[in-house]
């Protein structure tokens, strides 16, 4: 698989998840029209319109804005802002993070990401944007505290491979909607007490019931549906595409040795990501929730896990060195 | 009807020169685009050695050699013109360098300083982007010194004014590996 079928795929996959999603919406508003208004009667189907509007809006907006939603929910700090009020051992390890990014970017001939660092003292990293001129990279405090110039190196390329593969447009869009469905959930769950708090002081039993009943319904729907939606999202983001990074990473910086040690330091330092929640888990370049399933190989765990075993990519890249050495 | 089938024939040549005219055009900027990409860091490394030398002096008094042909080295660079000659003042700035920077390893005093580390991560930064950039440059160049080469293009490449690009290289078998500047290396 090249570069432009890999591009395609994932532009393919973008609007599979972005259709699926509205569908969902959709699916949501017409049992409301059907069970609430009833359907037939020549009655406007309100809750479609509503459901259908909502979904299109929420996808349009996951898909060009689900990087800032990422980046807010990790903490993320733009580099810039924190070199001002660096100490001076703290300014040569962030302009080294920018310094290496310059490289990498040169070296891909993409456009230069923005730059961000996570506070977390865990060492990972994950790549976000809709494409190349959009897009962003953030690595952890840990991160950068445990990798020498030449892993960082390796981690930032890989990412760049993300981005230029245009991976990180698919799997931004996946935790952005995941997010949304969980939002959706909770919001679910807020109006199930509001319309049982009517209830109690309108004394209107039927109405404040039902409603109730149908928040209930809408709700177990989607709290049943958001785990699903994250297995999903993993299935998708399947195991070649962390290979594939890795291996056209050590391309750019033609040091697979570097990007093997980063991996080797981030296996061992194995707390888990806290500041990455399952949603975003997808994103980075190591499974920040230490999941059993991704140190498992055969085929289920390549239908499931999101993330390869640790020791395949390190041997696999390993392999690379080894006939770099040759040549 | 033959004369249709000629005007035919003479359109469909016409549409294919311009065609790649136009690609051979596109293909040159992009070269050149890439050229200047090396040249912007080159320039930049140009600007530091000055700073880090003047930096590492006072601990480095009676190692004047290693500064004078840093120092010397950055001056011949200055004057390079294209990219093969420039390569090859480089490529000794980047030996004269390595040595400066292997030296001042065994002063403990400029390994602590900020201000020479941060210099120290500057260069090896410039010294990285020089050789992405020219990694970036000479694959641009070969392919649109290639898409002039194949026939039938190479029938009028060179009555258009079309040159192949000089590749950035590096004739020296040692200076292909690119020299230790980070003195934090373990």
């Amino acid at each position: 698989m090249n570069l432009y079928d890999q591009q395609q795929s994932n532009r393919r996959k973008t609007w599979l998840v972005m259709l699926a999603f509205v569908a969902f919406f959709l699916f949501l508003g017409i049992g409301f029209d059907t069970f609430y208004i009833g359907a037939g009667r020549g009655v406007v189907p309100i809750g479609s319109v509503i459901a259908l509007g909502v979904g299109s809006v929420s996808a349009a907006t996951s898909y060009f804005s689900g990087d800032r939603a990422v980046l807010l929910s990790t903490h993320a700090q733009p580099v810039e802002e924190l070199a001002a009020g660096a100490g001076a051992d703290d300014t040569l390890k962030l302009r080294q993070l920018q310094n290496v990014v310059d490289e990498m970017s040169i070296a891909s001939g993409l456009p230069r990401p923005r730059v961000y660092v996570v506070p977390d003292a865990d060492p990972n990293a994950f790549a976000t944007g809709r494409d190349p001129a959009h897009a962003s990279l953030a690595v952890t405090r840990g991160l950068l505290d445990t990798l020498d110039r030449e892993e960082l190196q390796g981690v930032v390329a890989h990412e760049m491979s993300h981005i230029r593969n245009l991976d990180v447009r698919v799997m931004t869009i996946a935790a952005a909607l995941a997010g949304a469905v969980a939002l959706l959930a909770d919001w679910a769950r807020r109006g199930m007490m509001w319309g049982g708090g009517r209830r109690r002081d309108r004394d209107d039993e039927r109405g404040g019931g039902l409603a109730g009943i149908i928040f209930f319904a809408v709700w177990l729907i989607a709290v049943l549906l958001a785990p699903l939606l994250a297995q999903l999202l993993a299935m998708m983001v399947s195991r070649r595409r962390e290979y594939l990074a890795d291996a056209s990473g050590a391309e750019l910086t033609r040091n697979p040795l570097g990007l093997a040690r980063a991996l080797d330091k981030i296996e061992s330092a194995a707390t888990p990501t806290v500041t990455v929640n399952r949603g975003t888990a997808h994103l980075c370049i190591a499974d920040p929730l230490g999941r059993p399933m991704n140190l498992r190989e055969g085929a289920w765990a390549n239908l499931f896990a999101s993330h390869p075993p640790m020791a395949s990519r390190i041997a696999a890249l390993k392999e690379m060195a080894y006939q770099q050495g040759l040549r | 009807m033959l004369a249709g089938l000629l005007v035919a024939i003479v359109v469909v040549v016409v549409l294919w020169a311009v065609s790649s005219y136009n690609r051979l055009v596109k293909m040159r900027n992009q070269a050149l685009n890439g050229w200047r990409q090396i040249d912007v860091q080159l320039k930049r490394r140009h600007d530091l050695i000055p700073n880090l030398v003047n930096a590492v002096r006072g601990s480095m008094d009676f190692e004047r050699d290693t500064l004078t042909a840093v120092m010397e080295a950055r001056s011949k660079a200055l004057t390079a013109t294209g990219p093969a000659d420039a390569a090859q003042k480089e490529g000794q700035l980047t030996q004269a360098l390595g040595r400066l920077l292997a030296v001042a390893e065994n002063y403990p005093t400029l390994k602590s300083n900020d201000n020479v580390k941060m210099l120290q991560e500057e260069l090896s930064a410039t010294e990285n982007k020089v050789g992405f950039a020219r990694q970036f440059y000479n694959d641009i160049a070969t392919s649109f010194n290639t898409a002039q080469q194949v026939f039938p293009a190479n029938l009028f490449a060179a009555g258009f004014g079309f040159k192949p690009a000089e590749l950035f290289e590096i004739t020296n078998a040692t200076e292909r590996d690119v020299p230790v500047v980070d003195l934090s290396r373990r």
